[in-house]
């Protein structure tokens, strides 16, 4: 005999342990005031995957690494932030700039996380935030690449996304992005390594859930870049799929590799209708 | 020298007390999801099966499973507790769940653990680095005979 999956996994739902997983009813209200929309109606393009909300990882996490992110005096994601002020007024390169020189304060990069992975025209490609971060030093200011998923490169994000925190999540996912949010979409449900599991088989059919010590999130990005307390840094998108992808016992993508900018917009787009977050609290 | 896989398990098998051991790709389902002949002829060790089951670089069975008659902590509830195990099947049928437990459950996402190769990018285990197939399985024959004998003792009197 022979069963589908899905049948045992209905199953085990109406057993008693799960009344301990689950995501929380906290309300996520950053330093009293901003207030951050952390459970969603699910996306139009959501509908065949059976989830009809979609919710921040944060609600999978322990009261007191919630805490940690509802005051900027607490999130110790906030130190990078001011780094990225000093970096965002230093001229660096030939051109003798520095990014305030064309952007002026940071406010005014306010919106600008909530769109992104989003269509370049100029250059007829989709652009990560860490792209279009690498692009203004090299072509406008004349100065270094910096390491796509370093240090530097997490602050600045953190930077841009604090200026949208409480904004919907709003990434396109036709036009002329569609071929490589359907490219994202096909990596999300590829079962990889030799656990041969997708990032479906762990943040879609088992949200909730307990993996040892883990419990499941739908693996939402909107919190990005997040400080995770396991290895006491800012940690970007990309950092965060190579180590899923690697706990599969696959051989990862790298970080900015073309695979990984579609699935960073597919991603994304599941969390549409989400507040930008960033810099988030994890463990 | 060069020596191809199969080679590799002869020379294994040739080498153990019984040269009866069952490979990864030799093994026989009966009605697609029992595997009747023990793998490697050697009665299954439960004590060892129950360390296996509880060890995360082994079986790690405990990410996903409960399973009352282990301490492990942390045990995870991705799968269904696996507590009576022993009373739902018998033991052909463990041993097909554990070798390959797609067999049984369309599509599940129990790892296979008698696996080693047909995999969309296989890894060098937790490296991220490119592997190259056939990988080791993830429990030698061995070790699932001491696991599937585990398991059948799970039974709720
Ligand atoms: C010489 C002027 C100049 C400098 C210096 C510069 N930029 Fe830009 N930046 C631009 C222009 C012009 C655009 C508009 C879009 C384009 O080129 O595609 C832009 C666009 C952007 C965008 C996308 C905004 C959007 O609405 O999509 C981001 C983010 C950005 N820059 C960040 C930075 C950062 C961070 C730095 C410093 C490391 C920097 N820029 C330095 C000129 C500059
Ligand atoms: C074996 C299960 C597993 C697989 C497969 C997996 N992940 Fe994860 N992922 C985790 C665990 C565990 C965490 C940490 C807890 C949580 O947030 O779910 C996590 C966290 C994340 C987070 C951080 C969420 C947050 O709020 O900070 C993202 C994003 C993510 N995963 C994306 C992915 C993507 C994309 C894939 C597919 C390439 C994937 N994961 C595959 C287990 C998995
Ligand atoms: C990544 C998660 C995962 C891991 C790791 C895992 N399993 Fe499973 N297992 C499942 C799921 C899910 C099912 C339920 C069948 C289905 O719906 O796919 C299952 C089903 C089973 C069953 C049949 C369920 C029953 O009625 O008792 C047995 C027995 C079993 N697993 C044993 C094991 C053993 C032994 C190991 C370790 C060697 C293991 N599993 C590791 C996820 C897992």
């Amino acid at each position: 005999m022979k069963f589908k999956a899905l049948t045992v996994a209905a199953l085990t739902v109406a057993m008693p342990v799960m009344a301990l997983a689950g995501p929380d009813d906290d309300k996520l209200v950053i330093n009293g005031e901003i207030e951050i929309v952390t459970k969603a109606a699910a996306p139009a393009h959501m509908e065949e995957t059976g989830i009809d909300t979609v919710m921040s990882g944060w609600h999978f996490r322990a009261d007191e690494t919630q805490a940690l992110e509802m005051d900027d005096f607490d999130n110790p994601g906030m130190i990078f932030v001011d780094q990225a002020i000093d970096a965002w007024n230093m001229a660096e390169g030939s051109e003798g700039k520095s990014c305030a020189s064309c952007h002026d304060d940071p406010s005014s990069m306010a919106g600008v996380r909530a769109v992104y992975p989003k269509w370049n025209e100029a250059a007829g490609e989709v652009r990560t935030l860490a792209m279009q971060v690498n692009d203004c030093r090299v072509n406008k200011m004349g100065a270094d690449k910096w390491k796509y998923a370093g240090g530097d490169m997490a602050s600045m994000e953190a930077l841009i996304s604090v200026q949208s925190r409480g904004m919907p999540v709003n990434v396109a996912t036709d036009g002329p992005v569609k071929a490589v949010w359907e490219q994202g979409k096909e990596l999300y449900y590829t079962r990889t390594g030799q656990l041969d599991l997708s990032c479906a088989s762990c943040h879609e059919q088992n949200y909730g859930n307990m993996i040892r010590a883990d419990h499941l999130s739908q693996g939402q990005i909107n919190g990005f870049p997040t400080y995770r307390l396991k290895n006491a840094k800012l940690n970007t998108v990309h950092a965060r799929f190579k180590g899923c992808i690697r706990d599969t016992r696959a051989e990862t993508y790298s970080p900015g590799s073309a695979e990984f900018v579609a699935l960073e917009l597919y991603v994304a787009s599941r969390g549409n209708g989400l507040s930008v977050e960033g810099p988030s609290v994890r463990n | 020298m060069k020596l191809t896989y199969l080679t590799v398990a002869a020379t294994l098998v040739a080498g153990s007390a019984f040269a009866a051991e069952v490979g990864p790709k030799e093994v026989k389902y009966n009605d697609d999801t029992a595997i009747e002949m023990s793998l490697t002829g050697v009665a299954g060790d439960p004590e060892k099966g129950a360390v296996i089951m509880a060890t995360k670089s082994k079986g790690n069975c405990v990410a996903c499973h409960e399973i009352s008659a282990l301490s492990a902590a942390f045990q995870g509830n991705v799968g269904p507790m696996l507590d009576g195990a022993g009373d739902r099947w018998s033991v052909g049928e463990l041993r097909g769940l554990v070798v390959n437990a797609k067999m049984m459950f369309e599509g599940s996402v129990m790892p296979s653990f008698y696996q080693v190769d047909g995999f969309t990018r296989p890894g060098n285990a937790y490296t991220g680095k490119a592997g190259q197939e056939p990988l080791a399985p993830l429990l030698s024959a061995q070790e699932i005979e001491d696991v599937v004998a585990f398991l059948a003792t799970l039974k709720d009197e």
